[in-house]
């Protein structure tokens, strides 16, 4: 019976073995005919697909843009990490991974490659260091900018040009009404149109609390402040809860103030939709969400539909918040796999195809594309868009950045949606919090 | 013939018995379906399980490329010894939550089913409708209820308040961001509660009714005395089941408020999932919680299990 019991289990584990070898047993790599690239599911994953079907009909090499919805992307790529796995060649990542990419080993250094290739020149000097370098100012690079990102304002030019409301705008602010070029017209132009009788709001402001949506849109205050996440030596406390940063708070809280109810927990896909219901006067948003805005199938309004960049905040500081990702070459994969993803990446960074890239509806990083006058008047967008990515700036990218992000998150969140404490008491619990992550990190020392 | 088929025949019966060996006996059979399941369990359960618990003794993060480090309880003691760890204050809205939502479907619950106990013209359809909302998906009830509560256009403000634009916005209070959350769960699954309590009223034999009635027992008599223990034991396991659900609370709670505000309604559920994903990746300390979270419901469901034996004993 043993000896049944025995052959029996051998014969499971040949039919398991045959199950499972031509999983494991993948043939040898010879020649690259296809490239993956990972990224989120949004429509620049697109135009970046229909990229590198031109690439395909130049190289025969074809090329796949393997879309993933934004709530799973990170977590994807984590598994894929985490397994070491081989499925995709190119990601094309957020800033804030580059430094676990870096030195968790998941990234190929591109240094050499593009000092060699020239292409450091090619991109925004604020583009190539928060999209492809880490450690911050060494010079060294881990991806290709590639979709440039960073939060941008939507306005309805209907209620800012009717003659009547700019007459009770100026009798009542003293200056005329325009689409602001400082944060205290924007709180000015919010006030002046939170009308909750009539369903109309003054400003669409992020909140979202799972992830970044609070951070990001905060940040567009805090850095117009001119506070940072960190001093010269990272250190923070004193620097995130400063008295700056304090009225920073305040000044976004009161923002959230004038916003459309049912906000408290909003990002991009929430600032659309209550600017197209015709709630929101203003919202903020990222670039690459501002299209659907022109799309008169999606907004009734697009054809009153206006932009401006960031604002000046009250200290003559001006930047606003980075979105967007960098194209790094995964470790994981053959030899020849990377030198195919190198090539891949210095035809996509050359300028013709930049401009290729910016004409399908990508949002390059190249100075010469973004400085002419065919991108710049290609949408009524873009100006301002060129005009942002002179000045963003972005949230940590080390490795502990999600960690230095929950307590940002919570205490800030808390304060603005909730009421909870004082803009003063939520900065104090977040720098203390976020000072013991950087602590037990080894970033800074006790 | 005979002289031919003599020899043959002990030949034939080697063959025979050869093969009645190679015949699988029921035992060789019944393992050849037994063990793929086995093997399939071992691989996505069991191991998972072992695996989990000796990563909940190690600092690890799945996405380090670094291997675990073995940190004995300490994982343990920060989630329940360290205050600024702030598990505890999952723990309690958690709790809260459980208390708060299993009380209301149990009341409610029970209220319905025996509003619907006698049959009536078109008393199916019903309680077909309202076993609706259960059979929705909790992300979907989430987002339409995060509309409903929305002040500008939902109804519920218009329900409950004079001026529904003046009203509270429920879900980024920190005091009614919880019940916000109770309220849809208690809509979900009260119908749950009312389809177990149902078919425990319909086993209840009217003789016990009408010999009640001969006493001239009162109808809160009926029902403390006949009604309530008959059904009790559908009920432990109507509470047993919806608490366990209450524990592990999340795709309404990240539909609805996502946690906030700040940390306000972020259940341990909500917690664990941002501790082992979300840019965390603390597998180590999520997988400690995680059977943190497994101890406490087995020590619930221990205590239902009791008072349900007890109830169906006495």
């Amino acid at each position: 019976m043993l000896k049944k019991s025995r052959s029996l289990l051998v014969l499971i584990a040949i039919l398991m073995a045959m199950v499972i070898a031509p999983v494991s047993a993948a043939p040898a790599e010879r020649q690259v005919t296809e490239l993956k690239i990972f990224w989120a599911q949004w429509p620049p994953a697109d135009y970046l697909q229909e990229i590198g079907n031109r690439y395909e009909a130049e190289t025969g090499i074809k090329v796949t843009v393997i879309q993933e919805p934004w709530g799973s992307f990170y977590d994807k790529m984590s598994v894929e990490w985490a397994a070491q796995g081989d499925a995709y060649d190119m990601v094309v990542g957020d800033s804030q991974w580059l430094g676990q990419g870096a030195e968790q080993g998941h990234y190929v250094e591109l240094t050499d490659f593009m000092v060699e290739n020239d292409i450091i020149d090619t991109v925004t000097p604020a583009t190539l260091k928060y999209y492809g370098e880490f450690p911050a100012n060494s010079g060294r690079y881990w991806a290709y900018p590639t979709e440039g990102e960073a939060v941008g304002w939507a306005y309805r030019k209907d209620r800012f040009e009717d003659p009547e409301e700019m007459a009770a705008f100026e009798e009542q602010y003293g200056y005329p009404l325009a689409p602001p070029e400082t944060f205290e017209q924007l709180r000015d132009i919010a006030e002046f149109f939170y009308r909750p009788d009539e369903n109309v709001y003054g400003v669409g402001v992020y909140t979202q609390k799972d992830y970044d949506g609070m951070i990001m849109g905060y940040e567009n205050v805090m850095f117009s402040w001119g506070v940072d996440w960190q001093d010269a030596d990272n250190q923070v406390i004193g620097v995130v809860n400063s008295d700056r940063a304090v009225e920073a708070l305040e000044f976004y809280k009161e923002l959230y103030s004038f916003a459309p109810p049912g906000t408290n927990n909003a990002f991009y896909t929430e600032m659309n939709s209550v600017f197209v219901n015709g709630q929101a006067t203003m919202v903020m948003n990222y670039f690459a969400f501002l299209p659907d805005l022109l799309n008169a199938e999606k907004n009734p309004y697009a054809d009153v539909t206006g932009f401006f960049s960031g604002p000046t905040g009250p200290y003559g500081d001006r930047y606003v918040a980075l979105g967007g990702q960098g194209m790094s070459v995964l470790n994981y994969i053959s030899d020849e796999r990377k030198q195919a993803s190198l090539d891949f990446i210095k035809w996509f960074a050359s300028d013709d195809v930049q401009q290729q890239w910016a004409d399908v509806g990508g949002y390059t990083c190249n100075i010469g594309v973004l400085e002419s006058e065919e991108f710049l008047s290609n949408t009524p967008y873009n100006r301002a868009f060129a005009e942002s990515m002179t000045f963003v700036k972005d949230f940590w990218n080390i490795p502990v950045y999600g960690e230095l992000l929950e307590p940002a998150q919570r205490y800030i969140n808390a304060y603005v949606v909730g009421d909870v404490g004082t803009a003063k008491e939520a900065l104090d619990g977040m720098a203390v919090e976020q000072h013991e992550i950087l602590v037990d990190a080894g970033v800074i020392e006790e | 013939m005979t002289s031919v088929n003599t020899p043959a025949l002990p030949a034939r019966a080697e063959r025979m018995s050869q093969h009645r060996r190679r015949q699988m006996s029921d035992r060789a059979i019944s393992q050849l379906f037994i063990w793929p399941t086995l093997i399939l369990l071992i691989l996505m359960n069991i191991f998972p399980l072992f695996y989990s618990l000796y990563l909940s003794f190690n600092d690890y993060s799945v996405i380090a490329n670094e291997p675990a480090e073995w940190v004995a309880l300490e994982n343990y003691q920060e989630i329940l010894a360290n205050q600024r760890s702030r598990y505890w204050h999952n723990f309690i809205v958690t709790g809260r939550y459980a208390v708060l939502s299993v009380g209301l479907q149990i009341v409610i619950g029970f209220g319905l089913a025996m509003l619907l106990r006698e049959k009536f013209r078109g008393s199916g359809l019903i309680t077909t409708l309202i076993l609706i909302p259960m059979m929705l998906s909790p992300v979907v009830v989430g987002l339409f209820w995060k509309l409903i509560f929305d002040p500008s256009k939902g109804i519920f403000n218009y329900l409950i308040y004079l001026d529904p634009r003046a009203g509270d916005q429920w879900l980024s209070n920190p005091t009614l961001g919880l019940w916000s959350i109770v309220i849809v769960d208690v809509w979900m699954w009260s119908p749950f509660v009312m389809l177990l309590v149902l078919s425990g009223l319909s086993a209840i034999p009217d003789y016990l009714y009408e010999a009640a009635a001969i006493d001239r027992a009162s109808a809160w008599f009926q029902f403390r005395r006949i009604t309530l223990p008959q059904v009790m034991p559908l009920l432990l396991i109507a509470v047993l089941f919806r608490t366990i659900e209450a524990f592990k609370a999340f795709d309404v709670v990240m539909g609805l408020t996502g946690g906030g505000p700040g940390d306000t309604t972020e259940t341990v559920a909500v917690r664990l999932y941002s501790e082992a994903f979300l840019g965390k990746f603390n597998t180590g300390e999520s997988s400690a919680l995680a059977y943190i979270v497994l101890i406490i419901i087995i020590a619930i469901s221990n205590l239902y299990i009791r008072a349900l034996n007890r109830a169906r004993e006495g």
